[in-house]
């Protein structure tokens, strides 16, 4: 079972995780919104 | 041809793959990723490290798949430089993104385990300094494509940065043989450094980070497959 238990260590490794995580967050919204914001702009000159 | 650039060559074929890879990849990216977690807290703590092993679980694939991007940087810039694969360009543009964001991810997850496990957040250190100039050839490799008003040459001239920058990576790789390093060594691929009890946790995580490449990296290259598509069909419309 996981034990989140990390004592002293605490002010070190919830940070490493939290900025992993929002690292991981702005790679995957940066990702999906110039993914979208491109086809949309595609597909609207082409029905021009 | 050889199967790999006849796939670049043709971005039709390459809209068709991505669009099921993609996802597939990302959801193969959370449920290793989820497992990888539970095991890395589900160890023990280290006897030396305590509890900042867990440091470990998410520094090292960062570490290992950041050297990764950028070999696949630099071959799709030879492509594209090569054979002018416009798909290799894209690539090379979306794997550059992606590499800086591993990096920067080493970089700062390695200082939060030097800081109590060396008594510092940053060292001199070859490994370390290596790691860094990697971080730069990505932030230059970026500055340099965004900063000419001329998109083939600006990829002309990234993509022989982007060769020229791969020489980092044996340098990354021996920096802590060929240099008194504070930096522990090799240990994924020393037999017997790595205690099986934290070996399943952290191959876990690698494969879970380079699942979530994977899908980042071809949505990344659709993107910019639509925006190639969208800025000449804007120019079409501007000549007629």
């Amino acid at each position: 079972m996981p034990n989140f238990e990390v004592g002293k260590y605490a002010a070190y490794i919830w940070p490493a995780y939290a900025i992993t995580a929002a690292v991981f967050g702005f790679l995957i919204v940066g990702a999906l919104m110039h993914a979208r914001r491109w086809r949309k702009r595609a597909e609207e000159l082409s029905r021009k | 041809m050889t199967w790999a650039p006849a796939f670049l060559t043709n971005p039709e074929r390459f809209m068709a793959f991505s669009r099921w890879a993609a996802p597939v990849f990302g959801v193969i990216a959370v449920v290793l990723g989820a497992i990888g977690l539970w095991l890395g807290w589900s160890v023990p703590p280290d006897y030396q490290q305590g509890a900042t092993v867990r440091i470990m679980f998410i520094h090292v694939p960062a570490a290992i798949i950041c050297e990764v991007i950028y070999a696949f940087l630099a071959g799709a810039s030879l492509l594209a430089l090569v054979f002018r694969h416009t798909l290799a360009d894209c690539a090379a543009q979306a794997a550059a993104t992606l590499g800086a964001g591993f990096t920067f991810l080493a970089l700062v997850t390695g200082a939060f385990w030097g800081r109590p496990m060396w008594g510092a957040w940053w060292v001199w250190d070859a490994r370390l300094t290596s790691v860094l100039v990697l971080f730069l050839l990505y932030v230059a490799y970026l500055a340099l494509r965004a900063s000419m008003d001329d998109e083939t040459k600006a990829a002309r001239n990234a993509a022989i940065l982007a060769m020229v920058g791969i020489v980092v990576l044996p340098v990354i790789h021996y920096s802590v043989t060929w240099w008194n390093s504070l930096h522990q060594g090799s240990t994924m691929l020393t037999k017997g450094a790595l205690a099986p009890v934290y070996a399943w946790p952290l191959y876990t995580m690698l494969l879970a980070y380079l699942a979530a490449f994977g899908s980042l990296w071809l949505v990344r290259i659709r993107g910019e497959v639509w925006r190639r598509r969208a800025e000449a069909a804007a120019l079409r419309a501007a000549r007629a």
